[in-house]
């Protein structure tokens, strides 16, 4: 059984070290429970092969991502046309270049942007929103006004000001992401934690003299586990479409290196011109890509709720 | 209740100041100015600009003016770009046309989320719960960029049914699509966030009870589960509410709604440092003022909960 | 369009024979059928809200556009870009060519009866130039070179010091403080027009709303919703109202041009732009309504050649291999498409007066311009067989822009073997990198203040505040020098264009055209002024 390394690629990465630790049993228990969600099984296979596309994908280009077809070029409505004759399996884009590599190459860079995002949030969202929640009263009055804070300032200085102190790369985009997916998460997290808190498995913790971070850890978290994995998954396409707002302002991916963000936004924009195909490419991919990452997150959570244990 | 609400209000002021602070260090950092373009000015016509707008001070001054204007004679300053208009002009006129689409696309999107998630819920792994998942992943993966222009080809230029943007003081012709694109993928989130929920709180021990006992399906649900599993579905709405409202630039961009969505990102854009001033504080007292709604109906929902 | 040499020739003793009784016709062409009075609506797009209205505030083209048919300035411009009669009826020049002399018609009124003088023109310029307007156009206003103004922006004189009057009503004196050749097409811009100081006395900064707003124009504003839209309505008051047409103007704000060209084929709009590539179907589906017009900007790139360019930039034969490398016909042809021109040299082909030198690199093929770039190349030491060469360009976020970027960076690739990296940034940032230069090579564009070719060489010398490759060259100083006080500057020009060309401090891509749809029921559109400035009063809707 290799499950546990899928949970990981599944974009919980966060649920292995937060999960209690009891080894084997919970996790061959959630296991079994998974694979016998059709759904979720058949999804996990969907998000491998987006995963083997996005990564491999390039060894059956014909072009590469960057190079421009001029004879194409400025006649793409007639002669841009997805063709296995031309090598342009999803046809062109507006400049000329090779969708298919480009969706590759931008399939790969949202599948990441997606996951690291998630995995912030999921991890750092939880543990903020839970630790709030938990300790209430002043910590927590400190903690959420600080959340409405950051909620509320003008982000894109943030960014911009990243961008002119650290330069671009792709790292500085991961910590854009990043900065911006816990926000919500922790809301959601701390208002469950609330009422968690006052169960009786929480009380009998805290008479025999648990310490609060191992209550957390053990009794509040496994506990919000449900909506917490709802929450990362809704979280993906948000992110995503986040992404090409960062590179937007120069501080992600450049050109021409693209994201699936950009090709959606620009297929958008020229989809009454006869180029539907180069919307239609990448939408496909995001809008599979989201399914599938929602019935895993499904999948998930129904496996890993401690209810049914 | 009374003396929590009373609190959290008066955190709420020190909590905008620094806000406000904050916002002024970001803005002042970044590269440009609101009078920077294409063609730089001369030093002269620099400087009586700059003078004008009091942004030759120093920064610790500009500051204080600020507060002082607003506490004083709740004076949020000219706008640095749209020189026809104050900051209180811009958001008086943008801020009602937000607030009308931003609420009918939160009453639909939580409406129709709600709805689609406990269906899904208790219908769990029939083809119900496969059309309202489908639907709700559906929606959210067409991001509204990609929604408005197919909006407006359909109903504008193929059908001819509705205006193809503006507001017209709100009309519901002008509503209809901008209502659309803002609430679908809110009303995704709702759905997936209720379902979710619910689905936990049905394997509660007292529903089970209940279920045993013979208490008829639908009273279960609009007595007992209903209540409970709105508790996460609330903490999305407090922030969501708030992004409704203070608009969606998509939605500014292709109906020409007019409201501050647009001035959030243009002024910051721009460098507009006064309107961006404005609208960020209004975001920030929205926020605080729905995450304390958020909080008191917590409590009334689950008495236990202390804050 | 040689709009230099009619007014090369307008001396003191000629009186510009530019009759009202002339002008006053009505502009309906013989066989036109007008459609009826509900129909006589003129809508147009705009793609943001306009920062202002107030003639003093302008500075940007939409707003110029609204201003032209609020207010009516001294002189207006015909079909071609010609100088018509405006509230002034002609002008006369001094020997010296220092002062100029306006002639104001007696019948012009403002919306609410007033008859227009000539203090408001005297009010508005003084008002324009004062710090305690604190316009960014201000400079404008130094631009046309008017006595003291300089001494007034920078506050040691007055507003009242400044080189304008009004001995009687009917008359307007300009003082220059050197003779301009291009001065009377300079006022056609709102900054010169006319303002009711009552006007502004009685309702402050918010003279401008509707309601308060009194013009002089053709039109008078009726409605502005902010982002939505602006309305005007024809003005009973007007001069020249008899044979104006046009019953109602709407400017419709929309950010987003795709938008903006579903709404004009649904019918909402009679006029839009163009969305990048889209001219050539959009000209095979709609041929009477898809116009291209050359439009008075340049685009090019600018290496930056300071200290802190890269080494690479300051070898000339390296600039001129990038230069030769960019094929400019794949990039107006297959990119572009709309109408624009391959340039090599940076003054726009169709500015008034001005003949594009003929430079080498113009006569040659693409296939030479190639071969020549891989010789100059490897010549300096870098590309394919010497040391590698990575170059970054930098642009601010656009489609367009980044298509170039993308092109231009494929071109140096495949040719010369030299790498680019390319990075965008939103504009604010941009600006600030490229302004203290902080870049290797700059995507730029320079649009004419005014139909002269002065606009765009001036550009090149050292003391230029837009010249952001940092290129020093005192001959270039010279030659612009003494095209200020040059009969026939053209030589001038022509040299500054030759000397570019050989030391290549910017790579000149193309000249800009306009692309737009019309509506082919609107008639007398002025197709043929570069600087498409419009006058609605002018225009009519055919049935």
């Amino acid at each position: 059984m290799v499950y546990p390394d899928k949970v990981v690629m599944a974009g919980v990465a966060g649920a292995a070290l937060l999960a209690p630790v009891k080894g084997r049993s919970l996790w061959s228990d959630a296991a079994r429970r998974y694979s016998q969600n059709k759904a979720a099984v058949v999804s996990l296979v969907v998000l491998i092969a987006i995963c083997l596309f996005a990564f491999f994908g390039n060894f059956f280009a014909a072009w590469s991502n960057e190079e421009i077809d001029w004879a194409r070029m400025g006649n793409i409505a007639s002669t841009g046309a997805p063709s296995f004759e031309n090598g342009h399996y999803f046809g062109l884009d507006d400049l000329g270049r090779d969708l298919f590599a480009r969706t590759v190459q931008g399939t790969r860079i949202s599948l990441l942007v997606g996951l690291v995002g998630a995995g912030v949030a999921v991890v750092v969202g939880t543990l903020y929103g839970a630790t709030s929640g938990y300790f209430g009263g002043r910590t927590d009055q400190i903690m959420m006004r600080i959340v409405d804070i950051l909620m509320s300032i003008p982000f894109m200085f943030v960014l911009i000001l990243m961008l002119v102190m650290f330069g671009r790369s792709i790292t500085m985009l991961f910590i854009g992401i990043g900065l911006i997916s816990w926000l919500d998460m922790s809301r959601i997290v701390r208002g469950q934690t609330l009422t968690i808190k006052n169960k009786e498995f929480v009380e009998a913790a805290v008479a025999t003299g648990v310490r609060p971070m191992r209550i957390i850890m053990r009794h509040i978290v496994p506990n919000l586990l449900g909506i917490v994995v709802v929450y990362a998954t809704l979280l993906i396409p948000g992110l995503i479409i986040t992404e090409s707002f960062i590179s937007f302002l120069g501080l992600g991916v450049q050109e021409p290196a693209t994201s699936l963000g950009a090709l959606i936004s620009k297929g958008a924009s020229q989809m009454q011109y006869g180029v539907i195909w180069q919307l239609l490419f990448p939408l496909f991919f995001f809008v599979v890509t989201l399914f599938a990452f929602f019935f895993v997150g499904d999948g998930l959570r129904d496996a890993l709720d401690p209810k049914d244990r | 209740m009374f003396s929590f609400v009373v609190r959290r209000l008066a955190v709420a002021i020190p909590t905008i100041l620094v806000l406000v602070i904050v916002s002024f260090a970001l803005m002042f950092s970044a590269p440009g100015g609101p009078f920077n373009s294409e063609r730089p000015l001369p030093p002269a016509v620099l400087a009586n600009i700059t003078a004008k707008y009091g942004l030759d001070q120093p920064y610790w001054r500009q500051i204080t003016t600020y507060i002082w204007n607003i506490v004083a004679h709740f004076d949020f300053g000219p706008s640095f770009k749209y020189k026809d208009r104050s900051v209180a002009d811009i958001i008086g006129a943008g801020f009602p046309v937000t607030l009308t689409y931003g609420f009918w696309s939160f009453l639909i999107a939580v409406i129709v989320g709600v709805a689609l998630g406990v269906v899904a819920a208790i219908r769990q792994n029939t083809w119900i719960d496969y059309l309202a998942v489908g639907i709700s992943v559906g929606a959210q993966a067409l991001p509204n960029f990609v929604l408005a222009p197919m909006l407006v080809l359909l109903f504008t230029l193929w059908l001819g049914w509705l205006p193809g943007g503006g507001w017209n003081g709100g009309e519901w012709q002008y509503l209809v699509m901008p209502v659309i694109a803002l609430s679908t993928s809110y009303m995704a989130s709702i759905a997936r966030i209720t379902r979710s929920s619910m689905l936990e709180v049905m394997t509660a021990g007292f529903i089970r009870t209940a279920r045993a006992k013979g208490v008829p399906m639908h009273r279960i649900i609009w007595k007992h589960a209903l209540k409970l599993a709105m508790l996460p579905v609330l903490s999305f709405l407090g922030p969501a509410f708030v992004l409704m409202i203070t608009g969606s630039v998509v939605v500014d961009v292709y109906f020409s709604t007019g409201g501050i969505g647009l001035y959030f990102v243009n002024s910051a854009f721009n460098r507009d440092y006064s309107v961006m001033m404005g609208i960020t504080i209004l975001i920030g007292v929205l926020t605080i003022v729905f995450n304390l709604v958020v909080d008191v109906l917590y409590a009334w929902i689950d008495p236990k909960i202390r804050y | 369009m040689k709009l230099r040499a009619t007014f090369l020739a307008s001396t003191a003793a000629l009186t510009l024979a530019l009759g009202t009784t002339a002008f006053a016709e009505s502009h309906v062409m013989a066989g036109d059928t007008l459609a009826p009075a509900d129909m006589q609506i003129f809508r147009s797009r705009e793609l943001d809200e306009f920062p202002s209205i107030d003639p003093s505030l302008i500075q940007d083209v939409s707003g110029n556009d609204v201003a032209r048919q609020l207010f009516e300035g001294l002189m207006n411009q015909d079909k071609d870009g010609n100088l018509v009669p405006g509230v002034a009826t002609g002008f006369d020049v001094s020997d010296d060519k220092m002062t100029y002399t306006f002639h104001l018609r007696p019948e012009a009124k403002w919306s609410n009866g007033e008859t227009v003088k000539a203090s408001d023109f005297v009010y508005s310029w003084k008002r324009a130039a004062d710090p305690a307007t604190a316009s960014e156009y201000s400079w404008y206003m130094s631009l046309m070179s008017i006595a003291n103004v300089d001494a007034v922006i920078d506050g040691s004189m007055t507003p009242d010091q400044m080189g304008v009057s009004a001995p009687d009503d009917q008359t307007f004196v300009v003082q220059l403080s050197q003779p301009l050749p291009y001065f009377p097409q300079m006022v056609v811009i709102a900054t010169t027009f006319p303002i009711l100081e009552s006007n502004v006395t009685e309702f402050g900064d918010a003279w401008t709303q509707p309601g308060n707003l009194i013009s002089n124009g053709a039109y008078v504003l009726t409605e502005r919703v902010q982002q939505e839209k602006l309305v005007m309505e024809r003005n009973p008051m007007y001069w020249d109202d008899a044979n104006t047409n046009i019953n109602q103007v709407t400017y419709l704000i929309i950010n987003d041009e795709n938008a903006a060209l579903t709404r004009y084929l649904s019918g909402e709009l009679d006029k839009t732009e163009v969305p990048t590539g889209q001219y050539p179907r959009l000209l095979e589906e709609y041929p009477t309504q898809a116009v291209s017009v050359p439009l008075l900007c340049s685009y090019y790139y600018a290496l930056n050649l300071s200290d802190s360019g890269p080494e690479a930039l300051k070898d000339v034969r390296v600039r001129e291999a990038l230069s030769m490398a960019v094929d400019r016909d794949i990039i107006v042809d297959n990119v572009l498409q709309g109408g624009q021109k391959a340039a090599y040299t940076f003054t726009h082909w169709a500015t008034a007066g001005f003949e594009t030198p003929a430079v080498p690199m113009a006569a040659m093929t693409q296939e030479e311009r190639n071969a020549k770039a891989v010789e100059l190349m490897s010549e300096a030491g870098y590309g394919t067989d010497g040391e590698p060469l990575t170059l970054e360009i930098l642009y601010n976020t656009s489609d367009a822009h980044k298509s170039i970027a993308v092109a231009v960076s494929q071109m140096w690739k495949q040719t010369l073997g030299v790498e680019t990296t390319l990075s965008n940034q939103e504009w604010q940032t941009f600006l600030d990198e490229r302004g203290s230069q902080r870049f290797q090579i700059a995507r730029a564009a320079w649009c004419g203040d005014y139909n002269e070719a002065s606009t765009f060489t001036d550009l090149m010398t050292s003391t230029s505040g837009y010249n952001d490759s940092k290129y020093v060259n005192p001959e270039v100083d010279a030659l612009a020098t003494a095209a200020r006080t040059a009969d026939n500057p053209q030589s001038d020009y022509e040299g500054i264009e030759q000397i570019i060309a050989v030391d290549m401090p910017i790579i000149p891509i193309y000249h800009y055209a306009a692309n737009k749809m019309l509506n082919d029921h609107i008639r007398n559109w002025p197709l043929t002024n570069v600087q498409q400035n419009y006058y609605v009063k002018d225009l009519y809707v055919i049935e």
